[in-house]
């Protein structure tokens, strides 16, 4: 048991996704219950695994009794563990939300839809375990492919969408690849570790320069650090509701991870900030991104399409933090990575919550009414967006503050003023979002039909009309983000301060 | 971490969080407004119980610290009651009870709508007000003064009208600029200091600086907590904010909101840098220069505003930066000046605020020019407006004039003359402003006679207490709550001994 750990999510996630279309055959509407208990059982086997981690020690799993460097590794460290569980909770949430909507909006669709979630979250968890440098290209493809389905059922414009991000990601993942082929031609071998070993003795060698340069643009695109990130608004605004919300939370972060793991596990903090100082572009694109998306969301006019800006700025934190390559602004990357993962999962599942009710989420057409249909949603909607601001004691403060210190840290106060100002530009297209719901009176001749004032019906009572499957795993992740930021240390000394890659 | 003199005790905890556990009861009995005011109430006499419990092991020396836990390694969220925050949270707390009833009255008078959210946003304001007065370092502070931001805004908008949304838009703009500057210098003087730990005369030991760190760290904190004590060129969000119904002018930016600025300038100035650094530098002949200009600046505008609200605004400008003016001067008087004038700042303006707000409902004038003759039927209402005017201006027996007295001394003891000459031309000027209002109020004749006499008992009782209070502190600045004591005290201890 205690050995085969780390191999269980995958294999789980993957056995279920390939057996549902089977199962599903006569009745469709096998296919939720199925899904939940394998997400389910992946937040469990990732619950368990990183509490045996953080007593033990790493864990490894050699796949077929093959050793490493020939056979294929999977590692559990403290950072795997630790992002797979954030992946599998976050995921398990929104699948839960599904139940209520994607018959909806992508009606007749649902035994895809589910095969393809579990194969994306199979992928996500292959990815984050793996200690293979092509094994994890194989897990990307599976969650590349998987999350382009996901986003290409969604309405007329998706497949298009779509095809730009297939195109976009298999280039990126071509680029990985030619990395990890450099890679393998100059030390022979694809365990990390053993590359790990191995590289500091050819650092000279142009190879291993253009291998990182290779990577680091693979993971570039899938992560859609600026300017890379052409094909994510377009992804992200027309896949459905309940696709987005899933991929946007775990897509970027998987990548995100990606980049960690390859750049500071595998090449060394040293080479990557000292000898081939990759992380200083790094930075800068990430300090670029960050003004660009904010400035771009603030733009927009339509609620998705403004988070699928948001994110680019968001991303841009966790490329900033890994840019800064150091304990602190570490810190900050990978905190921001659970942060990010709960703020934008409940933001997506607001907007899809606000869709269902009102068959739209432009802006410009939010008003009160929504306050009084969906005030529990909106309550996480105020919660997530406080915490996307920064204001303590939510998550996104700690963020802020540990990217800040990692900052000044650095010396560099260009960083801390782009983290800050980008904070004042979140506040200003959330709070327009704010005032609309809170502030703005509906039109009046709709105020008869939908609201009732003389009945007062869901004015006052908790609940009002809202959908119970619908509200409840919003409200939990957005509150959520109050429990993070208060225990925030917790985490930090516990799990990410345990793992601060050497050197740093 | 205990050192001498500090004891653990949850009080303080218990002071901060009772208004937080009001709020959901309040938000629970939305439909029953007998309850939801008895909650309000009910908080606000505990909270101020618990402080004045902490008031006598305080005038002691022994003070009481609490600790919630970790929330970034290395850091608490720590509370600690020192006298400095007692006096704070004292004053805050206590005027909460005296808002609160003159809330019930107003917003009844008035039939105010969304009174739940109103009463709810009240308590966290408290709240965060409590805590931070009480927060035991720089982390602990910028918690609470970021969620008193949030909390006050949607009682600025509450009226919901196209100039509260503009106006709260500003307050935003304002305070949440500020708050990430603060969250900037807060990070900085950490990675300076390994510290943030409140310390009376400074936290930053023997840690050397560049002068242009030390200026550029001291105006990023000034940004920070300059916007809440409005400050000269910070000050414009307060009177757009005089929007907000008239209890939350009264009390939050008259007292909590505005009193947490300059309880932070008093913070960062003796706690945070401390008097040898301030002076190393000449960053307290900046922040005096600041300050004064502020005064004479504030009170001028004051002059040409006709609304009654919107003329006490710029005059809490004003009388902020005297508070401001006495930590920047940092001689013993000077800061005894500064500290009693937040506690007599507090009681006269909070007493002008609810004169206003008494003539608005039961009168709906707002404008100074309609004021003709109402001290004839509010002659209790406007004898207390009176009594508080002249206290501002600097005249005894109100307490204005025991901290103008102060804060003169301490500019002498300081060795300067000029800040007394401003604080002469500040107390001409506000007599200039608030003659008129009380020579229309009482010695014109109204152009139609009222119909209505005084508000109701609910808001006369409130504004007779607070005027009463002036003068009383003004009589024995030590009556009840040994403000005076603790001043001398908070002032010693930021010296180094020299006040006492």
């Amino acid at each position: 048991m205690i050995q085969n750990s780390p191999a269980l999510a995958p294999l789980l996630l993957l056995a279920t996704a390939i057996s549902l279309p089977v199962l599903a055959i006569k009745k469709t509407k096998v296919a939720y219950p199925v899904t939940m208990v394998a997400s389910f059982g992946s937040v469990i086997i990732s619950s368990y695994n990183i509490c045996l981690v953080l007593r033990n020690g790493p864990l490894t799993y050699h796949f077929g009794g093959w050793f490493p460097p020939i056979g294929i590794e999977y590692v559990l460290d403290p950072l795997s563990s630790f992002v797979a569980l954030v992946v599998n909770v976050i995921a398990f949430f929104v699948l839960w939300h599904s139940g209520g909507i994607q018959e909806r909006e992508i009606p007749g669709k649902s035994v895809p839809y589910y095969a393809l979630a579990l194969l994306f979250l199979c992928g996500a968890n292959g990815i984050i375990v793996t200690g293979d440098l092509f094994n994890l290209y194989v897990f990307m493809e599976i969650f590349s492919l998987a999350g382009y389905g996901l986003i290409g059922i969604g309405e007329k414009q998706a497949p298009v969408a779509s095809f730009r991000y297939l195109i976009m990601g298999t280039v990126g993942a071509s680029f990985y690849l030619l990395g990890i082929g450099f890679l393998y031609i100059v030390t022979g071998s694809l365990n990390m570790a053993d590359v790990r070993n191995i590289l500091p003795h050819i650092h000279g060698n142009p190879a291993v320069a253009a291998a990182l340069s290779l990577i680091f643009i693979g993971m570039g695109i899938k992560m859609a650090i600026f300017p890379l990130h052409g094909w994510l608004p377009d992804a992200y605004t027309y896949a459905p509701s309940t696709s987005s919300a899933l991929v946007a939370p775990i897509g970027t972060k998987i990548a995100a991870y990606v980049l960690i793991r390859i750049l500071f596990f595998v090449f060394g903090v040293e080479f990557v900030s000292q000898e081939l100082p990759i992380t200083d572009s790094i930075a800068w694109l990430s300090a670029i991104g960050i003004l660009y998306g904010s400035v771009m969301a603030m733009a927009q006019s339509e609620m998705k399409r403004m988070l699928a800006y948001s994110s680019i700025a968001q991303i841009g934190y966790i490329g900033l933090g890994i840019g800064l390559a150091n304990p602190l602004g570490y810190i900050g990357a990978v905190l921001h990575i659970l942060n990010h993962a709960f703020m934008k999962g409940s933001l997506f599942l607001v907007a899809a919550n606000v869709r269902r009710k009102t068959g739209q989420s432009n802006i410009a057409k939010l008003d009160a009414s929504l306050r009084k249909k969906l005030p529990w949603t909106m309550a996480a909607f105020t919660v997530a967006a406080l915490s996307m601001i920064g204001l303590p004691p939510t998550a996104g403060f700690f963020s802020k503050w540990y990217l800040a210190l990692g900052a000044i840290d650095r010396g560099n106060w260009v960083f801390l003023a782009v983290i800050l100002v980008s904070s004042l530009l979140n506040a200003v297209y959330f709070f327009r979002i704010l005032e609309k719901v809170y502030l703005i009176p509906p039109p009046a001749q709709k105020t008869g039909e939908d609201l009732n004032p003389e009945t007062g019906k869901g004015r006052g009572s908790l609940v009002g009309e809202e959908n119970f499957s619908l509200m409840i795993p919003v409200v939990i992740i957005s509150f959520s983000l109050l429990l993070i930021g208060l225990g925030n240390a917790t985490i930090v000394e516990m799990i990410i301060q345990r793992i601060i890659p050497l050197g740093m | 971490m205990t050192s001498p003199g500090m004891y653990s005790s949850t009080i303080p905890f218990y002071a901060v969080m009772v208004s937080l556990i009001a709020m959901p009861l309040i938000l629970l009995s939305s439909r029953h407004a007998i309850l939801r005011e008895f909650w309000t109430l009910a908080a606000s006499i505990v909270k101020f119980s618990l402080v004045f419990l902490l008031l006598p092991g305080a005038l002691a020396g022994r003070i009481a610290e609490f600790t919630f836990w970790e929330i970034s390694p290395g850091i608490s969220l720590a509370l600690k009651a020192d006298q400095f925050g007692i006096f704070f949270a004292l004053i805050a707390s206590g005027l909460w009870i005296l808002t609160s009833l003159y809330s019930v009255g107003y917003v009844r008078g008035l039939k105010e709508h969304k009174q739940t959210r109103y009463f709810a946003c009240f308590a966290v304001c408290l709240s965060a007000t409590i805590g931070i007065a009480f927060a035991a370092n720089l982390l602990t502070f910028v918690f609470f003064y970021e969620i008193l931001t949030i909390a006050t805004y949607p009682l600025v908008i509450h009226k919901e009208t196209k100039i509260a949304v503009s106006a709260g838009r500003k307050y935003l703009v304002y305070t949440l600029t500020a708050g990430v500057l603060l969250i900037a210098a807060t990070a900085w003087t950490y990675r300076i200091a390994g510290t943030l730990d409140f310390r009376a005369g400074g936290l930053f030991g023997d840690a050397s600086f560049s002068p242009a760190a030390i200026t550029a760290l001291f105006l990023l904190f000034l940004g920070g907590v300059g916007v809440k004590a409005s400050v000269m060129p910070l000050h414009s969000w307060l009177p757009a904010a005089m929007v907000a119904p008239t209890p939350v002018s009264a009390l939050l930016h008259a007292v909590a909101v505005v009193k947490s600025g300059v309880f932070g300038v008093v913070r960062v100035v003796g706690f945070v840098f401390g008097p040898a650094l301030m002076h190393q530098f000449d960053l307290n002949i900046f922040l005096a220069t600041v300050a004064g200009v502020t005064i004479i600046l504030a009170s001028l505008l004051a002059f040409r505003q006709d609304n009654l609200k919107q003329r006490l605004a710029y005059s809490t400008v004003s009388h902020l930066s005297y508070i401001v003016l006495g930590a920047a001067l940092l001689s013993p008087a000077s800061l005894v000046g500064g500290l009693l004038h937040i506690a007599n700042h507090a009681t006269m303006k909070i007493t002008l605020f609810f004169c206003a707000g008494a003539i608005y409902v039961r009168h709906h004038k707002e404008k100074i020019s309609e004021l003709d003759g109402i001290g004839r039927v509010m002659p209790w209402t406007m004898g207390a407006f009176t009594v508080a005017a002249i206290g501002l201006a600097g005249i005894p027996p109100v307490n204005g004039f025991i901290s103008k007295w102060q804060l003169g001394l301490g500019s002498l003891q300081a060795g300067e003359v000029l800040p007394l000459a401003v604080l002469v031309l500040s107390g001409l000027l506000n007599a200039g402003y608030f003659a008129p209002i009380i020579f229309r109020a009482f010695l014109k004749t109204p152009a139609v006679p009222y119909e209505q006499g005084e508000a109701s008992y609910v808001i006369v009782i409130p504004l007779l207490i607070t005027a009463l209070l002036s003068l009383l502190l003004g009589l024995d600045p030590d009556l009840f709550f040994h403000f005076h004591r603790l001043a001398v005290a908070v002032s010693g201890s930021i010296l180094g001994g020299i006040g006492q």
